[in-house]
């Protein structure tokens, strides 16, 4: 599903440049959930991005679904982030003037969906995270965990083959944090590819391969046996 | 571009952004007013001047008589010089292709009584034409004829005024009133546009005047109606012409300028048209300067706009929409704005100026301030495209700011 082939990247701050990615090399099948671990500034993040294609790579190979991915115009990638990627970050982003169901129903209006199937797809999505209720409020009236479970149904409303989450428990304390990996799991259940960036041990153990970036390298790539999360959800 | 969902996903944000919206759409009504009501307001003056200058007929030129300042052909200096009868008939001889009508004034202060009432009144001979030159009104009975000169009857033609003032709410026709201790008929009463003075005139026949002074030739001024096709030029060459025969005529140094003078009301209308034309420009500019400075605080308000949401377009982005779709949201944002905003506008300027009305014409020589719906659309319109330019460059960066960059975390 997803593979990337000696990949750089560095960042230019005036006259000298920090070399973040070194050569990554990695390869994710369908229906695989991976956690991205590292200390902070090892790049995780840097590596989602660019994954996520709201970023380039200086140097390597990325193919997304057998279609190489290089020097995309604006547009090119707008169609593909939409159509192939999900995406939820640490600080939720979802629009604050806009409800749970119309922020949920965002990326089916740039699918150009027509309004009453982009509001039936919203509840759906909104019910699997179950916040059916939540439909019509503000962010600002939901808490942390219901943010990020908005997130989340808006990230799979576009039915993207890959979901990238940031740090998405980052923000939550523990209890809501699992009750976000039970979601992402049961979404991995049903046969999506999801990649966590993590720092948390706990989290990482939830998911079913853990990935561990050092000094720009990927230095160890394990296959861990799963935690569910609905475990520790009552 | 433009399909319905375009247009509710627009109107959606703009409803739940109010505080923004209403600031951005005040702005533009706000100018548009401003214009609207400025461009009135110099139309209002413009045509107060017309009515000023345009009361009396524009094909007239005024001689009147002076004292020489210069001796020539063996004459003193410091004569006097007098206009009388046959220069009246001269003119009509040798510039009898030019002129229409000429009619001498002579102008006498006199006592007017009726009864119990009697005021001081302004009485005027005139010949019959007078009234041409004048663009005199005849409320009721009639003006001077030429029988009235050819006989020297004693008819008065009196204003409204005139007739309020001794007859009360009675009628003057067919009376008689005492003019200077003679008594004259009325058989005319007139208004006039030239305000209240010139209403309390009293016109009689200049013959008549003259007989009265130990029938003397003598008359005052001279008042020439030329004809119209003379145009600028033409009446401008018929009074050097006049100026040069009567110079001749009365043995005056040419280069004398105290002996006889010229009111050429061509020359003036002009000049007052060069006036109000010069007026209308700078209303414009400013007006227009109106229009500019809205259109910066469009540009402003939409540098604002696309900072403030920064964050929204990359949330967006990341989700999928493409720079077009940041850039028409963005843009038909402002143009709906605008439009919308920039027609409220212009329809509460028309209307204020209609309810202003002529109410600022006493105090404030603002009559009937106007704009036309042509111009004021026009400024309108200006407003909207110019307004959708200035949004098109902040919306074009915003559609090129890179997702990462606008969704890092403070
Ligand atoms: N846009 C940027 N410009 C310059 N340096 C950056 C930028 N983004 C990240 N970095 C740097 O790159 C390094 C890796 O960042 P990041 O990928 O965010 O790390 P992580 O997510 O693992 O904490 C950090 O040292 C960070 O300061
Ligand atoms: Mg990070």
């Amino acid at each position: 599903m997803i593979e990337i082939k000696d990949l750089h990247k560095s960042y230019k701050m005036g006259s000298n440049s920090l070399h973040v990615l070194k050569g990554i090399n990695f390869k994710a099948e369908e229906g695989e959930l991976v956690a991205i671990m590292g200390s902070s500034g090892s790049g995780k993040s840097t590596l989602l991005n660019i994954l996520g294609m709201l970023d380039e790579a200086d140097s390597g190979q990325y193919i997304l679904d057998g279609v190489r991915i290089e020097n995309l115009s604006e547009t090119k990638a707008a169609r593909y982030r939409n159509k192939f990627l999900g995406f939820v970050f640490q600080s939720f982003n979802l629009i604050n003037y806009k409800t749970a169901m119309e922020n949920v129903a965002l990326p089916l209006y740039y699918q150009k969906v027509s309004r009453k199937e982009r509001e039936a797809k919203a509840l759906k999505y909104l019910d699997q995270v179950g916040l059916k209720e939540w439909a019509h409020h503000l962010p600002s009236e939901l808490s942390g965990g219901q943010k990020q479970r908005v997130a989340i149904a808006r990230a799979m409303a576009a039915e993207p083959k890959v979901l990238l989450a940031d740090e998405p428990t980052g923000a939550l304390d523990s209890t809501t944090s699992y009750e976000v990996m039970d979601l992402i799991q049961q979404i991995n259940d049903r046969g999506n590819t999801i990649l966590v960036v993590t720092h948390e041990e706990d989290i990482a153990h939830m998911c079913k391969r853990i990935i561990h970036l050092r000094d720009g390298v990927i230095v160890e790539d394990k296959k861990i046996k799963q935690v569910r999360a609905s475990e520790y959800v009552q | 571009m433009f399909s319905r969902d375009t247009w509710r996903e627009i109107f959606t944000t703009l409803r739940k952004n109010k505080l923004r919206t209403f600031l951005s759409g005040f702005t533009v009504s706000l100018g548009i007013l401003i214009f609207i009501t400025l461009y009135g307001m110099g139309n209002g003056l413009i045509n107060t001047f017309d009515k000023f200058f345009s009361q009396d007929a524009t094909n007239v030129l005024y001689l009147f008589p002076g004292r020489t300042s210069m001796p020539y052909k063996g004459y003193k200096s410091n004569r006097t010089i007098e206009f009388e009868n046959s220069d009246l008939e001269d003119i009509e001889k040798d510039f009898d292709m030019f002129v229409e009508h000429v009619s001498p004034i002579i102008r006498r202060s006199a006592l007017v009584k009726y009864k119990q009432e009697s005021n001081n009144y302004t009485t005027i001979g005139v010949d019959w034409g007078q009234q041409f030159a004048e663009k005199t009104i005849m409320m009721k009975g009639r003006y001077l004829n030429q029988r009235d000169i050819e006989e020297k009857t004693r008819n008065a033609v009196i204003g409204r005024l005139v007739e309020i003032d001794l007859f009360g709410s009675g009628n003057a026709i067919g009376e008689f009133i005492d003019l200077g201790g003679s008594v004259f008929k009325v058989i005319g009463v007139f208004q006039d546009e030239g305000g209240d003075n010139e209403e309390r005139q009293i016109y009689i026949p200049y013959t008549t005047r003259q007989l009265i002074e130990k029938n003397t030739d003598k008359v005052q001024q001279i008042v020439v109606q030329f004809k119209p096709q003379l145009g600028y030029t033409g009446a401008m060459a018929l009074e050097r012409n006049l100026e040069r025969f009567f110079k001749d005529k009365k043995f005056i140094n040419p280069e004398d300028r105290n002996a006889l003078f010229i009111r050429n009301v061509t020359d003036q209308l002009k000049q007052n048209q060069d006036f109000a034309g010069a007026l209308q420009l700078i209303v414009t500019v400013v007006a227009f300067g109106t229009i500019i400075a809205g259109i910066i605080g469009i540009s402003n308000i939409m540098v604002y706009v696309v900072k403030e949401r920064t964050k929204e377009i990359g949330i967006r982005k990341a989700i999928g929409a493409t720079p077009r779709n940041v850039i028409s949201t963005i843009l038909l944002e402002s143009v709906f704005i605008t439009t919308i905003s920039g027609f409220t506008g212009m329809l509460i300027g028309i209307g204020l100026l209609r309810s202003l009305g002529d109410n600022l014409s006493e105090d404030y020589f603002i009559t009937n301030p106007y704009i036309s719906t042509g111009v004021a659309v026009f400024a309108t319109v200006v407003l909207i495209v110019f307004g959708g330019i200035a949004g098109y460059v902040p919306a074009r960066r915003a559609a090129r700011i890179k997702p990462i960059v606008a969704l890092r975390d403070e």
